[in-house]
């Protein structure tokens, strides 16, 4: 899309786009795995929009389905999963739509937006790079596959997004192997190698998890600050509220492979509508509230995803379950306020029909 | 809304059906079965070694009685249907009788199959008397002629007209012992060695690596081809049979210590190690108690693939001739009968019969081993 | 990487110095010595010739205790390449051998390289398309080539060539060239033989290594670094080959440590039954009528050869896998 990747910090004219079209438009989505024990519906009708210049956190705890949400959308879900229903589609830079549920995969239509147009960073920086091969080679690896530039050039650009990731001594570290580096550095190379083709959308599947909690602050403000820099969509994907509170401005709640609220960062934090949304909010510790009983948990367990109970699926934990109402039918996203909510608190007129 | 039914009272957990939580061997197991080539061996390797304990019934001629006018007498087949006095057919099991005649062009005699001669065959019938199990005699066989003085050759003879079918069965009880013997011998030195190795680490672990690796670096079959040739040729057969065991087994073991070693290696960092430690367990109930049930069904599976390892062993050495020796029957000596062109062209199956048995003990073997392999690793793909 | 393959070689020595003190113990484990067949061969035929026999067992220190034997022996090898008589040949051990070890290892490289050009593409290809049918013809084959040994393999290709090719097999080059200088039709002569003890020697290490590279492959395969380049929008195969090949390929390579033993001793087994003019036949034959100094060199020699492979597969290794250098 761009012509040429460098210089980043030339960067055109911010226009906001949350009023405009999307980014990434991602509807009815759902991705299931087809295991030997039965389906497992990992990603089961998922509604987000991604705009540019704003971040989506993505909210869940593990084995919610947003790890897989995060996958679907670059189509680098490993099998036996594979998306069953619904479209990712893309706006491109000039406007064009591609629906990226629809690509057949490893398509070369596919691959030009992998990399270039979205880019991904993931959980375990220990793991996710290549382990025998120089950080340099990953990074360069990258730009010389979606630009036509030579590969002093490439070198160059690669040397460049290391020093601005915050990596000292680039021009060294170029040449470094994964296991040389510490897993923060890790994460930054892998943040460079995602930025390296300029992205329009980030894609951050709990980037700061494997991290020690200094490292954590440093790399959501690096993401934080490149957003702003080259007006990125970015979807973080993370169970920590913490991270929600620091870089969200919108935020998405998941419950097995269900958004079960989404709004802007600070109707949730202010006034949670799900019960679920709640219970999260509820099992942090705050500073300065004394407490003297124990930090209330969400009770029981996430229920097994091969056994997802009936209707709405978090009726098993809820405090507030209405029998013969919750297990009936699934409460569908309805608007209330600010938010939009599955449940049935908040859409008690639906149920009769 | 706010009609409440009555099942509504029942707490909400109850109605999800929680799926079936197995244990760890019953999950080995499950998925052991999945593997049906796995499954399948299981049941042919019982077979081969019920063979090999009850190998006389199954025989139809003392492996030792020789004939010089059968020599290399082909197979027979078995037939279906007799003709009777009246010159209808009736069913009879029987095979056909073989008469010599000599091939005028090539100047040399060759077995023809006689029409006229019908050698009833029948099951549980009468032949050589033998001793189950070393415990009681009898002479019933699964098996074979009616009569007690015909002899059939189903798998042919060899150039002392001894019917091969039987030696090959009567081979399985030193062969297929053999890789089981073996087996133990290397388990008991490799679990030992390995464990050694890598609970202890340090210069301990240095020295026995060191071992394994220079034992490993040595071209096998030189070596034992060495160690063998040194059996002198007037030992009994069973010494020979212990000697050739032991060195099959020098392979083995340091496989099985490599593996142990590793098992221990991590296992020795990982938690529930570590907080059984914390636990005041001692080091030999920690081994005991969380090491050795931790990798077991790992060793059960090398070790069920070490077994053909060492069946092959035998059978190159004796093939050879620098292994068991001839009167002892087992599948290398069989195959030493084998050893040129010019036998192998005029009586294949010679080769091709033992060949056979071989093939499929050590296929089904290594079936199983792959098969338990699989089933023991949680995380296989 | 300096100081790596200094150490890997300082390791080399003790572990050529177990293996001469084995083999000698070996050659010396049956009692008695060819010297003593000899003599009660020359007492049979009447012919006295035990001052021969008493000078020989002099020359090389038979009779006395075993270090002194094994010193003088190492001490010919060490100062003046001399390994020793062939007692039965009455000829220097080192006019023996060498062409036959040279065949050998030829051979045997040549194996190695057969089994690298099928085992790779297959086991890769074997791990890509879990099973789907090619996978499972290929784990079929890689059971059967386990299941086979060598030299039943070399008899049945040898029965069937002679029964359906009415070709006579044995030998690495047909009779009529047997002495003959080297020439082109001898050279192709070579070559119409020699592919039958290669793929005999190779079936079954290629089976091996196979299941190896596939079960490597499966493990790296999943991996997270494998999403990574992928999201990187790299294709299939690009990706494939650039990483978790790479990486799969390290347990790989270690292998030819142990497969070059392997194949040096299936060698020698097929060559006993093919009738190639390598060191297996000379060795059996060493073996049998007790012919020490022979045996002993070649145990010595071959093992040598074998872990000096291994050592070139160690370096090999570090020098493709970065993580074992720096360790």
């Amino acid at each position: 899309m761009q012509p040429t990747p460098m210089p980043i910090d030339n960067s055109a004219p911010a226009i906001s786009q949350s009023e405009g079209p999307p980014l990434l438009e991602i509807s009815g989505l759902k991705t299931q795995f087809f295991t030997d024990d039965g389906v497992v519906k990992a990603v089961n009708g998922v509604d987000l929009n991604i705009h540019s210049n704003r971040t989506l956190c993505v909210l869940g705890e593990s084995g919610c389905g947003k790890s897989i949400l995060a996958r679907s959308i670059l189509r680098i879900v490993d099998a036996p999963g594979r998306i069953t229903d619904g479209s990712i589609v893309y706006r491109s830079a000039d406007g064009r739509t591609v629906d990226l549920a629809a690509v057949r995969p490893g398509s070369r239509e596919l691959r030009s937006v992998r990399g270039d147009d979205i880019a991904m960073i993931f959980q375990e920086p220990m793991s996710s790079l290549g382990p025998i091969t120089r950080i340099g080679k990953q990074i360069t690896e990258t730009i010389l596959l979606h630009r036509n530039i030579s590969k002093a050039e490439a070198r160059e650009t690669a040397i460049e997004l290391l020093d601005k990731v915050g990596i000292p001594k680039p021009a060294e570290r170029f040449n470094a192997y994964p296991f040389e580096l510490s897993g923060g550095m890790r994460q930054r190379a892998m943040i460079a190698m995602a930025l390296s083709c300029r992205p329009r959308l980030l894609i951050a599947d709990e980037p700061t998890t494997a991290l020690d909690v200094t490292t954590q602050a440093q790399i959501l403000d690096l993401i934080d600050e490149l957003k702003e820099e080259l007006e990125m969509g970015v979807m973080l994907i993370t169970h920590d509220l913490g991270v929600v509170a620091e870089v969200a401005e919108d935020v998405a709640v998941m419950y097995m492979g269900k958004v079960v609220e989404k709004s802007d960062v600070y109707s949730i934090f202010e006034n949670p509508q799900h019960p679920y949304t709640r219970a999260l909010l509820d099992s942090v510790p705050r500073i300065g509230v004394t407490r003297r009983e124990r930090l209330p948990a969400i009770r029981g367990m996430v229920p097994h995803p091969l056994a997802t109970p009936s209707g709405c699926s978090f009726r098993t934990r809820c405090d507030s379950y209405m029998p013969s109402i919750c297990d009936r039918q699934e409460p569908a996203l309805v608007q209330h306020g600010e938010t939009q909510v599955a449940c049935f608190l908040h859409s008690r007129e639906s149920i009769h029909d | 809304m706010n009609t409440l039914t009555t099942d509504s009272t029942v707490p909400a957990e109850d109605e999800v059906a929680a799926p079936v939580l197995l244990s760890p061997l019953a999950l080995t197991w499950r998925k052991f079965k999945r593997h049906r080539i796995a499954y399948v061996s299981l049941y042919i390797v019982g077979l081969i070694y019920l063979m090999a304990i009850f190998g006389e019934f199954l025989t139809t001629s003392d492996i030792h009685e020789t004939s010089t006018r059968r020599a290399f007498a082909p197979p027979m087949g078995i037939h279906l249907f007799a003709p009777d006095e009246d010159g209808s057919s009736r069913f009879q099991l029987h095979a056909k009788g073989l008469k010599l005649e000599v091939d005028k062009v090539a100047m040399r005699r060759v077995f023809a199959v006689d029409e006229e001669k019908i050698i009833p065959l029948g099951f549980f019938v009468k032949g050589y008397e033998y001793k189950v199990l070393g415990l009681f005699s009898t002479n019933r066989h699964f098996f074979g002629p009616v009569n007690p003085r015909d002899t059939v050759y189903f798998m042919g003879a060899d150039r002392l007209g001894r019917d091969i079918m039987s030696r090959i069965i009567i081979g399985t009880r030193v062969s297929m012992s053999i890789g089981l013997v073996g087996v133990i011998v290397s388990l008991v030195i490799g679990v030992t060695l390995g464990g050694i190795s890598g609970f202890f680490g340090g210069w301990v672990d240095n020295l026995i690596q060191r071992l394994i690796e220079f034992i490993r670096s040595i071209p096998t079959i030189p070596l034992w081809m060495g160690l063998a040739a040194a059996i002198p040729l007037d030992w009994p057969p069973l010494k020979t049979y212990f000697v050739v065991t032991l060195i099959v087994s020098m392979i083995g073991w340091t496989s099985l210590a490599r593996e142990v070693r590793g098992k221990f290696l991590s296992l020795r960092h990982e938690d529930f190690i570590i907080a059984a430690r914390l636990d005041g367990l001692s080091d030999m109930e920690v081994i005991r108690k969380h090491m050795v049930p931790s990798f077991s069904s790992h060793i059960i599976a090398s070790l069920t693939l070490a077994v053909p390892l060492m069946i092959l062993a035998e059978t190159s050495l004796s093939f050879l001739g620098v292994g068991l020796q001839p009167p002892v029957v087992s599948w290398g000596t069989l195959l030493k009968e084998a050893q040129n062109v010019r036998t192998i062209i005029e009586a294949p199956w010679l080769l091709i019969a033992p060949a056979t048995m071989i093939v499929t003990a050590v296929l089904a073997l290594n079936f199983l081993g792959d098969g338990l392999r699989d089933a023991a690793d949680p995380h296989a793909h | 990487m300096m100081g790596f393959c200094l150490r890997r070689i300082m390791y080399m020595i003790p572990t050529l110095f177990l293996v001469s003190i084995v083999t000698f113990v070996i050659i010396q484990l049956p009692p008695g010595d060819y010297l003593d067949s000899l003599a009660a061969d020359m007492g049979e035929s009447g012919s006295d010739n035990t001052a021969v026999v008493e000078t020989l067992r002099q020359q090389y220190g038979l009779g006395q205790p075993m270090y002194v034997q094994y010193y003088k022996w190492m001490k010919g090898i060490l100062l003046h390449g001399n390994f020793g008589i062939s007692f039965e040949k009455n000829v220097l051990v080192t006019d023996l051998i060498w062409d036959r070890l040279g065949w050998t290892f030829g051979i045997s490289m040549l194996t190695l390289l057969f089994i690298w050009i099928t085992a790779l593409p297959i086991g890769i290809y074997s791990a890509v398309r879990k099973y789907s049918f090619g996978d499972y013809t290929a784990t079929f084959f890689g059971f059967i080539g386990l299941a086979v040994p060598n030299f039943l393999l070399a008899l049945l290709m040898m029965y069937v060539s002679f029964k359906y090719f009415g070709q006579s097999v044995g030998g690495l080059v047909s009779p009529e060239y047997i002495g003959e200088p080297w020439s082109q039709a001898k050279f192709i002569n070579l070559l119409q033989h020699i592919w039958m003890p290669i793929v005999v020697v190779g079936t079954s290490g290629a089976a091996a290594l196979i299941r190896i590279m596939r079960a490597n492959l499966l493990d790296e395969l999943y991996r997270p670094y494998v999403a990574t380049a992928r999201a990187k929008g790299m294709s299939e195969f690009q990706l494939l080959m650039k990483y978790p090949v790479r990486v799969a390929l390290n347990p790989f390579i270690s292998t030819i440590g142990w497969i070059l033993p392997s194949l040096v001793s299936g060698e020698i087994i097929v060559a006993v039954v093919m009738n190639l003019p390598t060191t297996g036949p000379l060795l059996l034959r060493a073996l049998l009528v007790q012919d020490m100094y022979l045996a002993g060199s070649l145990i010595l020699i071959v093992s040598l050869l074998t872990v000096i492979g291994t050592l070139i597969s160690d370096l090999l290794l570090a020098w493709i896998d970065p993580r074992i250098r720096y360790q």
